[in-house]
């Protein structure tokens, strides 16, 4: 292998019924980034059935290039019939740089291609660089978050990776950015296509277990009342969280001991853990104290939540934490216009 | 029906602690476990065994110690274990790991490879889908239920982020199971007692038929520049400032978590 011969960054820009994933646009703005030192071309690689028109939207959003496999065995997602679209075009295209998101497809798919191919590939990235040498930094999480670490792949191409959805800014859409649009002839093997999938069932968020959250946005006696958890609730609709409480709320009838954190109901570890209205006692502390970082919001200055909390509001929750709603959302439509 | 279940011994990462003078890992004193994708993985593999029949050999590489899971396999009910342990395979990124795992599991007959979804320690969910290219079978990952019916064909729901694929695949094939598919059984008693009589097979890489140059630190395509910390765990900072002020260090703190 010639690494020389290996230029360009191809983002797989992963579809489900028909619709772009997010993540595809933000590895488009990211690639777009990384290019620049690099001076090379970005291109999209669009799998689908019926979806030819998706194309322009990945350029308008930054690629120069559309590689589009329009075929009705590629509506549904399969893993062998991906792989072998994907490994012929890495073959001939011959990027240095392979992006995918790291979703349940695409960390099904990368492991399959890069392994065909012989070459490196880094799981779930949170950050990538181009490096003084021109090779990309893949920076990721490890040891269940306690570690990161930086990966190269320094003589094998492509340097592929999956990157964590949510992480890289998306560029804004411009409808007048102009690109080329490439179909390519879809011819698969199929016998080697032994999965079938016979159905795709959507569910509903499954029931709450907060010891599954990521994060929990948790209220106590300073709540005042059950209605005020629609605070809680706001707030956590915006972060994927879950809403939890302290005895006291319990106790008092304002939440179900199903959400209890605390000695006398569940022992959390998310990743964040808001505890807004909670004095801290020591009952409480036991079943949260693990939590990756625990923010605080209590008017008391003197609470001893604020001996463990990693980030300490003292002031008034009723004001806090709607301004922290309000902004996320903006921040949020931000993104997404 | 043979199956072959795929696992790693890993240090349990919820005990992991960090230094809070240094930021550096603690890891003296973590306990290593049997990853628990992987026994969510071997239990599936169990419950095939009671239902019809089955030959559960379980495989691990890594060092000798590594030997601690494939006791505990057995405890649970499996009926062979393989240590795959060279210096040689030191230093394997998940290509060059898969590629002496798919290598071993080639002088080994079988119908179903089952695997855990992704390990601990690293969370790369690579492995599985890899061993299953390099033996050219398909792969069904991320799987949480799974039936086996007639002809050898299996149904299985796998899961997606809103929902499940339901899909049908006929033996041989590879699949990597999440923890919540199902609820590991605890070793019998006697088990553990046979545990120990029984013997776990130490293979080198003399044992299996694979290309050398592939395996080890020098065998992977990807190296580790640097690792590091996030930083010691700084005593919590507290703010006493307007409402306006605090949902901004909330909000930026959020960003830098990357959960907006």
């Amino acid at each position: 292998m010639n690494i020389k011969d290996y230029k360009g960054i191809l983002v797989f820009a992963e579809q489900r019924e028909c619709k772009i994933q997010n993540v595809a646009l933000e590895l488009i703005g990211k690639a777009r980034e990384l290019a620049e030192p690099l001076n090379v071309e970005v291109s999209a690689l669009l799998l689908g059935d019926n979806i030819g028109g998706l194309a322009k939207d990945l350029i308008a959003y930054g690629a120069d290039k559309v590689i589009v496999a329009d075929d009705k065995k590629l509506g549904i997602y399969d893993t062998e019939a991906y792989a072998q679209i994907f490994t012929k075009v890495i073959n001939e295209k011959k990027p240095e740089i392979v992006l995918m998101g790291a979703t349940t497809l695409g960390r099904d798919l990368a492991p399959r291609v890069s392994s065909r191919l012989g070459t490196g590939l880094t799981a779930d990235c949170t950050k990538l660089d181009i490096g003084e040498d021109m090779g990309l930094l893949m920076t990721r999480p490890a040891f269940g978050g306690n570690l990161m670490a930086t990966i190269m792949c320094p003589n094998h191409r492509p340097q592929m990776s999956t990157v964590r959805p949510g992480v890289m800014p998306k560029n804004e859409k411009d409808e007048a950015r102009k690109g080329d649009i490439e179909k390519l002839a879809v011819s698969l093997d199929e016998a080697k296509m032994k999965v079938k999938v016979l159905d795709i069932v959507k569910e509903a968020a499954n029931k709450i277990d907060i010891t599954e959250a990521n994060i929990l946005v948790s209220g106590g006696r300073g709540m005042g009342g059950p209605e005020n958890f629609n605070l809680l609730e706001g707030l956590a609709g915006e972060i994927d969280a879950v809403v939890s409480s302290s005895r006291a709320a319990v106790d008092s009838g304002w939440m179900p001991h199903d959400r209890q954190v605390g000695q006398t109901g569940k022992t959390v570890r998310p990743n964040v853990y808001f505890a807004c209205g909670i004095s801290g006692a020591i009952q409480h502390v036991a079943g949260m104290e693990e939590s990756e970082f625990i923010i605080a919001i209590n008017k008391d200055k003197g609470a001893a939540i604020f001996n463990n909390a990693d980030l300490g509001i003292v002031g008034d929750l009723f004001k806090v934490i709607p301004l922290v709603t309000e902004k996320i959302k903006k921040i949020k439509a931000d993104k997404s216009a | 029906m043979k199956i072959v279940v795929c696992m790693k011994q890993v240090p349990d990462t919820t005990e992991i602690r960090l230094d809070p003078v240094t930021g550096t890992l603690i890891r003296d004193g973590v306990p290593s476990i049997m990853n628990p994708d992987d026994k969510a993985a071997l239990e599936e593999a169990l419950v095939l065994k009671d239902k019809y029949g089955a030959h559960i050999t379980a495989i691990t590489m890594g060092p000798p110690q590594a030997d601690a899971i494939l006791r505990e396999a057995f405890a649970m009910g499996a009926d062979r274990g393989i240590l795959l342990t060279d210096r040689k395979f030191a230093g394997s990124d998940t290509l060059a790991t898969s590629t002496a795992l798919a290598a071993a599991i080639k002088g080994l007959e079988y119908d179903i490879i089952i695997a855990g979804r992704q390990a601990i320690d690293g969370d790369t969910a690579q492995v599985g889908p890899q061993i299953a290219e390099h033996l050219d079978l398909p792969q069904v990952s991320y799987v949480k239920e799974l039936e086996f019916g007639k002809d050898n064909v299996l149904k299985i729901k796998r899961a997606i982020e809103d929902g499940y694929y339901l899909v049908e695949v006929k033996a041989p094939c590879l699949l990597t199971v999440l923890s919540e598919a199902n609820k590991p059984r605890y070793m019998h008693i006697r088990g553990i007692v046979e545990a120990f009589d029984k013997e776990v097979e130490i293979w080198t890489v003399d044992n299996i038929t694979v290309d050398e140059t592939k395996l080890g630190l020098d065998g992977s395509p990807t190296k580790v520049k640097k690792s590091f910390t996030k930083g010691a765990k700084q005593a919590g900072k507290v703010h006493e400032v307007e409402p306006k002020v605090a949902a901004d260090i909330i909000v930026d703190k959020l960003k830098e978590m990357f959960i907006i």
